[in-house]
């Protein structure tokens, strides 16, 4: 009953449907938030309009790490209970953190120059946002050079080692002296982002996820399809 | 409740992480000195070894502190328990600012004189449009 029901669910995600769905919510949010953000929202008053940077920086920076937490989650069940629907799952949920992850470097960097006064800083949350970087490249490379069999093991194994790092990245701004700001908002407290700020943020947020979505149904599709036909892998 | 396979494999995976996650605790700890990025004035009047080598300094620039001369800037950076002079000859970035965050790296002259060769500006966590701004003053 509950394998049907999975498949069920399964045949729902990969049909061809639910991607256009997702597409076109995506095109919606995306042009939602661009329009907040460019147009709508104000200046701020320290940094003028460099502060649009954020709504890129923050929400690559919040679903890279998102991906990476789910990937080293369903990774324990790979190790652990050997499922290899998990498997596929994290192998197509990888590419777009690790893309999302260089978008949010690349934009620290641009916003970095005009506001602190340097593209680069070997600040505690700069570099540990590096590190998962190198373990997102780790990772996809495992999958690059070992057999199918193999790289499930290896990439699980890279993924949870990797995982102890998300709490640093998050913590790294409160444990150390950083050229990073804190963050803005927390769970337990009030943000201290104006909510004419917050809208954008939000709204881009939901774009980049909507987009990991949909590379996401895309690649897990291509990966069902060479189990199906296992022999198509060689040619 | 599961096969023995699959509790040892938990075992295992639990040991792995938590020895690596001590490691890197261990190594954090023992090198927090590098790991943070400036130290402030406190922290550096209070240390009695002579440092010789470039650091970074970092705090608020003091109400009133900044002054032009022959190029050069002097300001002072304090975290309101301490101050330490700047000296610096070059351009700061735009967000450099009186009673707002900055990093300086240089050479500490003696306990009270820095001469920066680079500064940065640092920014807090607060973003809002000007008008908010104003209305809180």
């Amino acid at each position: 009953m509950l394998s049907l029901i999975t498949e069920k669910i399964k045949t729902i995600l990969i049909s061809s449907k639910f991607r256009n769905l997702i597409f076109i919510l995506f095109l919606i949010f995306l042009s939602l938030g661009l329009f907040e953000s460019l147009v709508i929202s104000p200046k701020d008053y320290l940094q003028s309009d460099s502060v649009r940077i954020m709504y890129v920086h923050v929400p690559s920076a919040w679903i890279s790490l998102g991906i990476f937490t789910i990937i080293s989650l369903l990774s324990l069940g790979v190790l652990i209970f050997k499922n290899k629907n998990f498997v596929l799952i994290s192998k197509s949920l990888a590419p777009s953190g690790f893309i999302f992850n260089l978008i949010a470097l690349v934009t620290g960097s641009i916003w970095g120059k005009p506001t602190w006064g340097t593209w680069w800083a070997w600040d505690p949350r700069i570099t540990s946002m590096l590190v998962l970087f190198l373990f997102y490249f780790l990772y996809l490379l495992s999958w690059k050079i070992f057999d199918k069999n193999k790289a499930s093991t290896i990439s699980s194994y890279i993924s949870i080692i990797g995982v102890i790092n998300v709490p640093i990245i998050k913590y790294s701004v409160d444990w150390w002296a950083t050229l990073h700001q804190p963050s803005s908002i927390n769970v337990l407290s009030e943000s201290t982002i104006h909510s004419s700020m917050l809208i954008p943020l939000f709204l881009m947020t939901a774009a980049f996820a909507l987009f990991s979505a949909l590379i996401f149904l895309m690649k897990y599709n291509v990966e069902l399809i060479k189990v199906k036909n296992k022999g198509l892998n060689r040619i | 409740m599961y096969g023995k396979k699959v509790r040892l494999r938990i075992i295992f995976i639990i040991s792995v992480l938590t020895t690596i996650a001590l490691s890197i605790y261990i190594v954090l700890k023992l090198l927090e000195d590098n790991v943070v990025y400036f130290k402030s004035p406190t922290e550096i009047k209070q240390s009695t070894e002579n440092i010789k080598e470039k650091i970074r300094v970092g705090g608020m620039v003091k109400k009133n502190s900044i002054s032009l001369d022959n190029e050069k800037i002097f300001f002072v950076i304090t975290d309101f328990k301490n101050e330490i002079n700047v000296i610096f000859s070059g351009s700061v970035p735009n967000l450099f600012q009186e009673e707002k965050g900055v990093v300086a790296e240089g050479i500490l002259q003696d306990n009270n004189l820095f001469f920066a060769d680079k500064i940065l500006a640092k920014h807090d966590e607060n973003y809002m449009p000007p008008e908010v701004k104003e209305s809180l003053k």
